[in-house]
């Protein structure tokens, strides 16, 4: 049963690689489909002509080639968008300056997680403890479960950069000297 | 393998992570809601919805009513004619195509077995 499941898993995976490799070609021109022919709204619904236009909200961000052609992250850096950390006053905003190795990682570049990054947009309580324990070691992260939407998978092709990225996070060249 | 990639791909267009809330909506005759995380984001960071107002991050995950928004919670917190337009522009966010099933529609590059 088990095992069944997880050769299911592994055929879904190489499909999606195949799907990622085929779409990542295909990320070129920057351009945003018109709300009323996205595909999910309504063209006569009768408030659409008073919402802001994707192309002309993300136009004007830094570019990236993935998920909205946004780099969010230099976004928030560059101070070109300034989105509130909190609405209630009382709200501690939380900043974490660590970054986190992740070493097994087969033969692909291992895994640098920044905390910082991470923290300028997120709660600590967004991913600890509920979906990654504050443990070296203690959170068996592997792709398979990224792709099904756990771990990293919660955000990232979802909202975060896709998967299809994989050296933004697969950063760090092993070498096989030192090991 | 081209063709199995397209096969797969979501449907044209939609904008990476826009939501659609449609488990009640179309039931009480108003079109599904579509809820843009590029918008949202430009403005509030993501812990602003999904700490300080307790949304999960995992789209189905919510059961978000009107009764609810009218009183303050989930995109009540915000949309309450203060920091955005209030529940009475039901326009403004039911804005979807009717039939759509809820859950995460945008898609660019990414296209997984996952849930999301």
């Amino acid at each position: 049963m088990r095992a069944g499941r997880s050769r299911h898993r592994r055929a879904a995976a190489a499909v999606w690689l195949v799907a990622a490799m085929a779409s990542t070609g295909g990320a070129g021109a920057r351009e945003w489909r018109p709300l009323d022919d996205d595909g999910v709204h309504d063209p006569a619904a009768p408030g659409l002509q008073y919402l802001q236009k994707p192309s002309e909200a993300l136009s004007v961000l830094p570019p990236d080639t993935a998920g909205n052609r946004v780099n969010w992250v230099e976004a928030l850096r560059q101070g070109i968008i300034k989105p509130r950390t909190n609405v209630f006053p009382e709200t501690k905003v939380n900043l974490l300056d660590l970054d986190v190795i992740f070493p097994e990682t087969s033969e692909m570049p291992m895994v640098r997680f920044p905390h910082l990054v991470h923290t300028e947009w997120l709660d600590c309580a967004n991913c600890h403890d509920h979906l990654f324990k504050k443990k070296i070691g203690a959170n068996p992260v592997n792709m398979f479960k990224i792709l099904e939407g756990e771990y990293c998978g919660r955000c990232h092709g979802a909202v975060a950069f896709p998967l299809t990225e994989c050296k933004r996070c697969h950063s760090v060249p092993r070498n096989d000297l030192i090991r | 393998m081209v063709g199995m990639a397209a096969a797969l791909a979501p449907e044209a267009g939609a904008e990476y992570a826009d939501v659609v809330f449609n488990r009640r909506a179309e039931r009480e005759g108003v079109r599904p809601v579509v809820f843009p995380h590029w918008f949202h984001r430009i403005r509030f960071r993501c812990k602003v919805c999904h700490h300080e107002l307790g949304f999960v991050m995992r789209a189905g995950a919510n059961d978000v009513t009107m009764a609810d928004i009218v009183e303050g919670k989930f995109c009540g917190m915000c949309h309450n004619g203060e920091i955005a337009w209030s529940t009475e522009n039901c326009d403004l966010c039911h804005t979807g195509k009717p039939g759509l099933p809820s859950g995460i529609h945008g898609g660019h590059t990414t296209v997984g077995p996952g849930r999301w």
